[in-house]
């Protein structure tokens, strides 16, 4: 593997404390060292900005929903071709771009790792195979978990241990790197057509509620020390009026360490459509008072996009919304799939809205370590957005002038006008790449200091941050330039991180007999091996010893 | 020497049965246990009828054939690839990188199966499930057009009709079963009601269950011929179990009103779910057809008749359908792979078809091969190959390598045409940049 020595770079690497320090970067076999031999390959980057490469903490773009969102959708990408090359594949792009198209556009913002956050168990294969296809950044999947009927019956039986080796089992089957849960209960109640509005509420033919899934499911995580918290996407979502539910969630866990996950779409207040209003102040204020918690926010882009999830109730009720396309697929034991297009709009008074209450919430959290950028992609937007709102968060002025664009009664009905704070380079760094890595216990992530991945983005300095960060100079993966002048110069794959949790051997035959009853596949044929995934790289737990 | 492999994934129909137990004595498949009638016989019989290698008629070596089907895709300016339906999902991942560098038009079976119903889903999206949902809740079952009992045979006792469900544990008595179709078929005797429907009537039909679902006065005595105190029932019926499932085939999507006809349904069934729980699904999948149409809105974002010829995908149904391309003579070579285009195409697109440079892939003998300038006979996949097959609702499946081949993978044929046109266009193997290179890394963090 050639070395490579990164000189004359402002560098910034948050945990460091490196603030656009003058510092070299030596690079071999794709890490990060202390020294180089003084003959070592040179790449200049004097008045460049060197970043670690960005890490995408919550992200659609592979697996089942993902590729429904593609097929079901022509007129979406069709005006969108992202041409082949000698070096690149073709593909399309839209809100839903295809396999490399979508490799393609991270590294052309300077992301080298990218989470898929809502896999169904079942769908894990379909997942994976994608992502073997993704190519230019290292993956993962989040495996869903929320309703699953394995865990729902352990929670009814009062087996937290049952739980906690099924949890086992299923991380390792599925190849997952973490807990996702996605409208706990909720989404069971939506196989015959209902929905849970409250942490109490009963999950049909199963008899516990969403705290019960809640509590139960962060005490597995711990137990199991995934390197990720839970990663919650909270029941309610979208409705007017769901802060009150995100508070008593947040309230449901005592110092237990939650993933919050695009909460833009959990802080409404009011109680219709008609009252709706922002509830971002009180979420912020409960957050910055306790550090447990973290969050992305799911900022909404104006504009045509492709919404998708697991909240199959939810997307019932934005199809009766907007009465476009309706998706539906449940999936049996473990899930659901919505998939509606949705436009928001400018001039509609609630997407200006959502708009502005995703900007309050970035401005509001104090902590940039706890708050991650993402658009909950292709949810609130696509990911190629990411630009447009770091020179949102970075610039007041263009701030203040994208805010007269949208409804007027925005500016009156959100602190958003008096939000003066501008995110510094350093805050962007750690919002966009040191934060989530160090959320999700990637150690060798986000961070440019010996044994880190040698990820790096560098950027040339402008002061239009969306031209700076649309636009990297050079992009590196694993030590090799990927990148150069905003072309794609080099084809690589990455690799799919997955964590390593224990095979619960007393458990299996049990798993096994409730399988082999209500599943329609082999218990033998569901495992995922590793040899499925083209390159992979397992990730420790911290798990604590067991007695049993 | 007697070898027994269980859970076997059977690669014939949609429904991927993967509990098969295969037994191979002395180098032969004697048996297929639990297997259908078609998967016995895809099993004990793969050995028969299989395709020579040659070119004009003449045996060739497969050096030879790769070179000559290289020459050919080529020198083409509209070359088309075809199938992939019953093939393995790698292969399919290189038939697209194929295309992608020759500039294809690429499509697959569902031309001549369910394009519709992936067109009407387009235009209206689909409520559905995966099929063990419908194992598990689904109290009443309609089967619209289509003839499971000999198309899917077990798709009644693994999903639909018969099995014991989590939340229907009566099985085949907590079900009412509808079947309706243009005639008897064996899937009626498997039915509580049968509703026969003129050939063509089908729209007429839904539309008034829809018009009877959604409380709209029908003022008909019959609609045609089917009285309409038959389906006042049955909507009400409908209305009122906890969950219920439509089921179509391609006697929705291949007669008269084809896509319409099948958006009716997806209506029909977007209308229920005001009321209750109600699933739509098709019936798919000759072979891994559902993994094609994955594979293709992966890689171009479009799930057939995709046309790569300006260097990247457009998408086009009745422009760049193999059907089409071909009646309309426009396609000058052809690469049919794991398909029978001769044989299940209209006359003026098989005729079109003999006229220009062929190259059939195939483990056996068909129409295609018959008339191929160039056939390369391969392995069968699913039995001599491993792989991914999607079952209709979408669910991934592995497939097990049982039987060794002489014959080479359609993988294995599709990389070396890639390569061989590389190396005639001077594309260095540097520059192979997608090369599918395994590179495991087990360090541990």
């Amino acid at each position: 593997m050639p070395t490579l020595r990164i000189t004359n770079g402002r560098v910034f690497d948050p945990s460091r404390k490196l603030r656009g320090d003058i510092s070299d970067l030596c690079i071999k076999d794709g890490k990060i060292v202390e020294s180089l031999p003084g003959d070592a390959p040179v790449l200049d980057a004097k008045n460049l900005i060197v970043f670690p490469g960005g890490v995408d903490i919550h992200s659609h773009i592979a697996g089942p929903k993902v590729n429904i969102g593609r097929a079901l959708r022509p007129e979406d990408h069709r005006h969108d071709p992202v041409p082949r090359t000698k070096i690149r594949r073709s593909g399309t792009g839209g809100s839903v771009p295809s396999v490399f198209a979508t490799g393609y556009r991270y590294a052309e913002m300077g992301y080298t790792t990218v989470m898929e956050a809502a896999v169904p168990p079942i769908g894990a294969r379909h997942a994976h195979e994608e992502l073997n296809d993704t190519p230019m950044f290292d993956k993962g999947i989040y495996t869903l978990m929320g309703s699953n009927e394995f865990v729902l019956k352990y929670i009814r039986e009062k087996r937290p241990d049952k739980v906690r080796d099924f949890v086992s089992w299923l991380l390792r089957a599925t190849r997952g790197y973490a807990i996702k849960l996605v409208n706990p209960g909720g989404v069971e109640n939506w196989k015959y057509g209902q929905d849970v509005t409250g942490l109490d509420d009963l999950v049909n033919d199963f008899d516990v509620t969403p705290r019960q899934i809640l509590t139960t499911m962060a005490w597995v995580n711990e137990e199991l020390g995934l390197p990720h918290t839970i990663h919650l996407h909270c029941n309610n979502l979208g409705v007017p009026g769901n802060y009150s539910l995100t508070l008593e969630t947040m309230k449901a866990f005592e110092k237990q360490r939650v993933h919050l996950t695009h909460m833009q779409f959990h802080c409404y207040g009011g109680k219709s459509w008609a009252g709706f209003s922002t509830k971002a102040a009180e979420i912020a204020e409960y957050i910055n008072s306790h550090p447990n918690f973290t969050l992305d926010v799911g900022q909404i882009i104006f504009g045509d996009t492709t919404t998708m999830t697991a909240d199959g109730p939810w997307q019932y009720r934005l199809h009766g919304l907007n009465h476009r396309k309706w998706y539906n697929a449940d999936v049996e034991l473990e899930s659901s799939c919505g998939v509606v297009p949705y436009v928001f709009k400018e001039n509609n008074y609630v997407n200006a809205m959502q708009w502005a209450i995703g900007l309050e919430l970035f401005l509001l959290v104090r902590d940039p370590w706890r708050i991650y950028l993402t658009t909950d992609h292709p949810n609130g937007g696509s990911f190629i957005f990411y630009p447009h709102i770091i020179r949102m968060l970075m610039d007041r002025e263009y701030r203040q002038d994208c805010l007269k664009k949208v409804h007027p009664r925005v500016l009156r009905d959100t602190a958003l006008q008096h939000l003066d704070r501008e995110y510094t380079l350093e805050e962007i760094c750690i919002i966009t790449r040191s934060g989530p890595a160090r959320a999700l216990g990637l150690r060798h992530k986000g961070h440019l200091g010996p044994g880190a991945d040698a990820d790096v983005a560098i950027y040339k300095e402008d002061s239009n941050r969306e031209a700076m960060f649309e636009g990297p100079i050079y992009v590196l993966k694993g030590g090799e330039l990927v990148l150069k002048d905003g072309e794609i110069v080099k084809h690589v794959f990455g690799r799919t991180l997955f964590v390593d949790t224990p095979e619960p051997a007393e458990l299996l035959g049990e798993i096994r007999d409730d399988f082999e009853k209500y599943y329609t596949v082999q218990f033998d044929n569901y495992s995922l091996p590793v040899e499925a995934l083209r390159s992979y790289q397992p990730v420790a737990t911290r798990a604590k010893a067991r007695t049993s | 020497m007697t070898e027994v492999f269980k859970n076997v994934t059977c690669p014939f129909c949609g429904v991927v049965c993967d509990d098969l137990q295969v037994k191979v004595e002395n180098g032969v498949i004697t048996e297929a246990k639990r297997g259908c009638v078609l998967g016995r016989y895809t099993f004990l019989k793969y050995d028969g009828d299989r395709a020579t290698m040659r070119i004009d008629g003449k045996p060739a070596t497969l050096d030879e054939c790769i070179e000559a089907a290289v020459e050919i895709l080529d020198e083409s300016t509209f070359p088309l690839i075809y199938g992939l339906a019953s093939t393995e999902c790698d292969a399919q991942r290189k038939a697209v990188e194929l295309a992608d560098l020759i500039g294809s038009t690429i499509d697959t079976t569902s031309s001549v199966c369910h394009s519709p119903t992936l067109q009407a889903i387009q235009h209206m999206g689909d409520s559905t499930c995966t099929v063990g949902e419908i194992k598990n809740r689904s109290r009443l079952l309609i089967f619209w057009g289509c003839n499971p009992a000999e198309s899917h045979p077990r798709h009644f006792s693994r999903y639909s009709v018969t099995p014991v469900g989590r939340f229907v544990p009566e099985g085949r008595k907590g079900r009412y079963v509808v079947n309706v179709d243009v005639r008897k078929t064996p899937s009626a005797r498997a039915a509580d009601l049968f509703i026969q429907v003129p050939p063509g009537k089908d729209y007429e039909v839904i539309s008034t269950l829809r018009a009877l679902v959604n409380g709209r006065p029908v003022d008909a005595a019959e609609v045609a011929g089917v009285k309409i105190e038959i389906l006042r029932d049955l909507a009400e019926r409908m209305k009122s179990v906890k969950f219920g499932s439509l089921f179509w085939g391609m006697g929705l999507t291949m007669s008269r009103g084809k896509h319409m006809n099948v958006m009716a349904m997806l209506q029909l069934a977007r209308d229920l779910n005001q009321y209750t729980k109600f699933t739509a699904s098709p019936m798919r999948g000759h072979g891994n057809v559902v993994g094609a149409a994955t594979v293709l809105s992966y890689t171009t974002g479009y799930p057939f008749g995709i046309n790569l010829g300006r260097g990247y995908p457009q998408y086009g149904p009745g422009e760049f359908t193999s059907v089409d391309v071909l009646a309309r003579g426009e396609a000058d070579a052809a690469l049919i792979i794991a398909a029978d285009a001769v044989g299940n195409f209209p006359a003026a697109a098989a005729s079109h078809l003999k006229k220009i440079p062929t190259i059939a892939i195939d483990p056996k003998e068909s129409m295609t091969t018959k008339t191929a300038n160039i056939v390369i006979a391969t392995a069968v996949s699913g039995i001599e190959t491993g792989g991914t097959v999607y079952r209709m609702d979408g669910i991934p499946l592995p497939l097990t390598k049982i039987m060794d081949s002489d014959y080479p993978s359609d993988l294995d044929v599709l990389s070396r045409i890639i390569a061989g046109i590389r190396r005639r266009r001077g594309l260095t193997e540097t520059e192979t940049l997608h090369a599918d290179a395994e590179n495991h890394q087990r360090t541990s963090l």
